[in-house]
């Protein structure tokens, strides 16, 4: 079969080359200029798809982005993409789409049972009948129903394409390029106004498109812009949203009419638009009516049947019924009637019109104030049943293939209202305009009710004048318009044939004019509650061709009039946005910066095991050629720090310059222990509280200067401490003069711990006598020939020094002190040296502990503001019931303790008396320990508990101890 | 959205980042639980004019009081604090 309802001639296809294509395994072809819907009409195929719940055949009803049925699995393995609308898919040479929502073959759809069931699963289905019994939704109903409704399926596999994104700046931006879009541009761009026409399609013209009587116009207006300097043409391009200030967001698809899209040009590009002003000339979508049957494939909309005629140069059918409620619609039948398709018949529910009467010279049967009250046929159409309009006689049949529908027009009118303009209910059109503009946007054409080319074209014409001058690029300017005629685009208001059978208001999601009235009768009769009730107007479609349907259903139900009614809220994406396009370039290894210490060469040189602490690349461990286990060489490390030396890259630590007269009192106000009298050369621990009274942070600070302190927080905690203490700053704290600068970056810090500290250091130190430094001591001195600041403490629990040097001379002090004998150790030995010591850490500072929790409440200093002062003294906070901090060891010590655990009294007890924060394979005392939160704390020591932890099916009997596992007097820090 | 920095000019929100209520102010030390309380939890939640916090934090960091309009985004004022 080779193209049979081709027509021999007409159409913007490119005749002389041939495209094949599969869809559902069948080889076809086409031609450039096709779409995979013209294509597959070409090619006699009208059955497309199964409906989303009841499983019902359907065709193709549209030629735009309206469609709600033709939607198809595109391409395969990884770039298998579901859903795509067939009517707005370029054809290319290999294209491979398979219909969706089927079990079996698209002929024989097991699921079409589905049917059967609709009483039962009508609107609200999910919400009424799947209550009971509890457990049934899980393991039953929701299985079932995810098999047996829903759309297509996503690949699951990594997407392989590339996106962009890319922000782009014009004085206007027109949306839309039909005739009202073209004349926008070229009048907006004579003044030298930097323009953007966006086009959804991959030929600019809309409509015009499919007037091969306005080629000429076109041909002549396209010359014309693209003789501007400043105008830029974006076919393929689809405006999806109409954000604040004038910014829009827009999709341009760069590949997906290519074969396949090559590496060197990403797939789509997400624009960010910022326009300073708006021409809205998005057009109108057609509506159908809803009456039983109107699904059937077979049915489609009258001017897309035009569409498929004149610019694809396809016969939609062989012969056709027209049911239409205005006089616009006719072109339609005789467009399909020059096609050669033959009119069997015009239905309207109208006495008489010009345009009957035209289609009466002309030939055409046209059957005066009638209705279609069924359509009849299963895969394909085979007729319709007709009656008199009102439903009094009786009915007859009129066989048919296609049935054109039109029940008039909807202006495009999603990005005015998203751009914050009230909808405006035109009773004439029967149409909903946009109102008064909120931002600098205006719409033209019929996207506001201005229908026929040349009344269209002229009001883009003025609507491009006004938005260049708006943005300060007046210029008169005149060129011809269009010379076509007007016709009557005031439809008869008809919305629904009331007769047996179901009829739909909305197609993709299975929403029938009975289900609305359903949803008035049990209370959801608002407009956004049937919305959410039915599902109606919630598809890929967002209702654009029959969501007013819906809306029209209602109105009657609730006896008012459908301006009162309105339609749900138009929310981004007007269209439907692949999700790789909105991600852009922010996946993979581009997904967020990586953060490198100082010393990240020389770690990757020792082979080191990375850990991700934030955006910071950390080396977990150091593993041995013969270390086959992470905690052989976790072990190795940390036993190194207790017995000899180990040397740990701290650079990730946050660190804050604090400057000025003020602080030492600002610090006393952001810390909740004291600094101000802390003196010159010496460090102290400091923690620091949220307004709320709960644990923020902790670190040591020290103090360089009368005026200088030098801040440390934690890795994760880092970018917040520093905005904490600037908002305070320049808020509570203004009248203090102080000033505060990151300076993580500029030093690097290596924490040189162990007993043999001392000695090697010392052969590498000079200008400091090393004995004479105290325990949390700080001063400057040169190692290995480098300047560095010398602190005295540590996170480990041995003789410790922490060295900080510039960022640049890093790597040889870090050599030199690894060539007198330091043991590099990573992150995991530090994490297990402080839960030996029992030293919190992010697990214990959760963001729900407080200093009492944590067995800190004796730093907070007695007098004097500090923030989280007065809310951490509230009665729930202090409340001696809460879970204090204590230490743990698993009774069997070879047997592993989850952190996340809880703690129960005992096996099968369900009751938490508390949580598991930190565990680790401990050295110092070998086997199994960790810290924890527990109800009654210090007077559990001793206790023997069970660390459950139900997820993983765990029952660990541990046993209570004090958090300081190791070393509890503080002996070994001072030595 | 852009915000007008008063040291940077009009820059895109993406480089702010956002605090909340400006109109609150930290009761003195002695104001007492209730205060505090109110301080930290109460907060308006206007529809129309709102006085909130906004920190250049990808600029010039610079702590600014912003008036926006809850409806529509549109900025009225911008001072530094
Ligand atoms: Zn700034």
């Amino acid at each position: 079969m080779s193209q049979r309802f081709r027509l021999a001639a007409g159409g913007r296809i490119e005749r002389g080359a041939t495209l094949r294509f599969r869809f559902d395994g069948r080889d076809l072809t086409g031609h450039p200029g096709d779409t995979l819907a013209s294509a597959l009409l070409a090619n006699g195929v009208r059955l497309v798809g199964r409906s989303f719940k009841y499983h019902r055949p359907r065709g193709i009803l549209s030629a735009g982005v309206e469609e709600p049925n033709a939607l198809v699995e595109l391409r395969s393995g990884a770039r298998q993409e579901p859903n795509t609308r067939a009517t707005v898919m370029e054809l290319f040479e290999g294209l491979e789409a398979r219909s969706q929502n089927r079990a079996g073959s698209l002929a024989f759809d097991r699921m079409a049972a589905n049917q059967l069931l609709s009483p039962w699963i009508g609107a609200g289905f999910y919400y009424k009948t799947l209550m009971w019994p509890a457990g049934f939704w899980e393991r039953v109903y929701e299985p079932l129903i995810r098999r047996a409704a829903g759309l297509g399926r996503a690949s699951g596999l990594p997407d392989p394409d590339g996106y962009d994104s890319a922000q782009a700046h014009c004085d206007v931006l027109v949306v839309g390029s039909g005739a009202a879009g073209l004349a926008a541009a070229r009048a907006a761009g004579a003044g030298g106004a930097r323009v953007i026409l966006a086009e959804q399609d991959f030929e600019l013209g809309g409509l015009l498109l499919a007037e091969p009587a306005q080629a000429g116009w076109r041909a002549g207006m396209l010359a014309a812009l693209e003789t501007m300097p400043e105008i830029r043409l974006w076919p393929r391009t689809t405006v999806f949203g109409f954000y604040d200030q004038g910014v829009l967001g827009a999709v341009q698809r760069l590949a997906d009419h290519l074969p396949t899209p090559p590496p060197s040009i990403p797939r789509q590009r997400f624009w960010t638009i910022r326009a300073r002003e708006v021409v809205l000339a998005t057009g109108a979508h057609e509506r159908f009516l809803a009456f039983p049957g109107n699904d059937r494939p077979g049915v489609m909309l009258a001017g897309s049947a035009a569409v498929y005629a004149r610019r694809f140069g396809v016969k939609p059918g062989e012969t056709a019924v027209l049911f239409a409620t205005h006089d616009a619609a006719y072109d339609s039948a005789f467009a399909l009637a020059g096609a050669g398709v033959r009119m069997a018949g015009i239905i309207d529910p109208r006495g008489d019109s010009a345009a009957m009467q035209a289609a009466r010279e002309a030939g055409l049967p046209v059957q005066a104030g009638s209705e279609i009250c069924g359509a009849i046929g299963g895969l394909s159409l085979r007729g319709v049943r007709t009656r008199q309009h009102g439903g009094a006689g009786s009915e007859a049949a009129l066989p048919c293939d296609l049935l054109l529908v039109s029940g008039g027009w909807n202006p495009a009118v999603h990005l005015a209202s998203q751009s914050g303009a009230a909808l405006a209910w035109d009773e004439a059109l029967q149409a909903f305009l946009p109102g008064a503009s909120v931002q600098r946007e205006r719409s033209a054409g019929a996207a506001r009710g201005v229908f026929g080319l040349a009344e269209a074209a002229a009001d883009g014409a003025w609507a491009g004048r006004e938005a260049a001058a708006a943005a300060g690029f007046a210029m008169d300017t005149s060129f011809p318009l269009p010379d076509a005629p007007t016709p009557d685009p005031r439809p008869y208001p008809l919305y629904e044939v009331k007769a047996r059978g179901k009829a739909f208001v909305d197609l993709q999601d299975d929403v029938t004019a009975a289900d609305m009235r359903l949803a008035h009768r049990e209370g959801f009769g608002h407009i956004e509650h049937a919305k959410r009730y039915t599902t109606h107007a919630m598809g890929t479609d967002q209702g654009k061709s029959g969501g007013i349907l819906g809306a029209a259903v209602l109105a009657e139900a609730r006896g008012e009039s459908l301006g009162v009614v309105g339609l749900p809220r138009f929310r981004p994406y007007a269209t439907p946005v692949a999700i790789g396009a909105v991600a852009g370039e922010a996946v993979g290894a581009a997904y967020h910066p990586v953060r490198r210490t100082a010393l990240h060469a020389w770690h990757e040189a020792r082979g080191a095991a990375w850990l991700d602490a934030g955006m910071w690349k950390r080396p977990a461990y150091y593993p041995l050629l013969e270390e086959r286990d992470p905690w052989d060489s976790i072990l190795r490390e940390a036993r190194a720090v207790r017995e000899d030396v180990g040397l740990c890259d701290v650079s990730t630590l946050g660190k804050i310059d604090v400057h000025g007269p003020d602080a030492a009192r600002f610090l006393d106000l952001i810390y909740a222990n004291t600094f101000s009298t802390l003196p010159i050369g010496r460090a102290r621990y400091g923690i620091m509280l949220r307004e709320d009274g709960i644990l923020l942070d902790d670190g040591t600070t020290s103090r360089l200067g009368e005026h200088h302190f030098f801040v440390t927080t934690t890795t994760a905690q880092a970018a917040t401490v520093l905005q904490h203490m600037e908002f305070h700053l320049a808020s509570a704290f203004r009248e203090l003069d102080v000033s505060l600068a990151s300076v993580t970056d500029q030093w690097a810090a290596m924490s040189l711990a162990g007993p043999r500290a001392r000695a090697v250091l010392a052969r590498l130190a000079t200008g400091l006598d090393l004995s004479g430094l105290p325990f949390m001591g700080v001063a400057e001195a040169e190692v290995a020939g480098v300047k560095a600041r010398i602190f005295r403490i540590s996170f480990s629990g041995e003789l410790a020094y922490e060295v900080a040097v510039r960022a640049g001379q890093a790597e040889p002090v870090w050599q030199a002190l690894i060539d007198a004998g330091a043991t590099p150790y990573g992150a995991e030995a530090l994490g297990l040296l402080r839960i030996e010591k029992g030293h919190v850490a992010g697990a214990e500072l959760n963001g729900q502990t407080t200093p009492g929790d944590c067995g800190l409440s004796r730093m907070l200093k007695k007098r004097g503001d500090f923030i989280g002062r007065v809310l951490g003294q509230r009665p729930g906070l202090l409340d001696p019931g809460r879970p204090r901090l204590v230490g743990l060891r698993s009774v069997d010590p070879a047997r592993p303790v989850r952190a996340g655990s809880h703690f129960v009294a005992a096996r099968g007890a369900t009751e938490s008396l508390g949580w598991i924060s930190s565990t680790t394979r401990s050295v110092a005392l070998g086997g199994w320990i960790g810290l924890g939160f527990l109800r009654g704390g210090e007077a559990r020591h001793g206790e023997e508990l069970i660390a459950a932890n139900p997820l993983a099916e765990e029952e660990v009997p541990v046993r209570i101890c004090s958090p300081h596992h190791y070393d509890p007097e503080n002996a070994r820090v001072r030595g | 959205m852009r915000i007008p920095c008063p040291f940077c000019g009009p820059r895109d929100e993406v480089e702010f980042t956002w605090r909340g209520d400006a109109s609150v102010q930290r009761p003195a030390a002695e104001a007492g639980v209730e205060a505090f309380h109110d301080y930290v939890y109460l907060r308006r939640n206007p529809r129309g004019w709102t006085q909130e916090w906004w920190q250049h934090s990808a600029g010039c960091r610079a702590w600014l009081r912003v008036e926006r309009h809850t409806m529509t985004h549109e900025i009225r004022k911008v001072e530094a604090a």
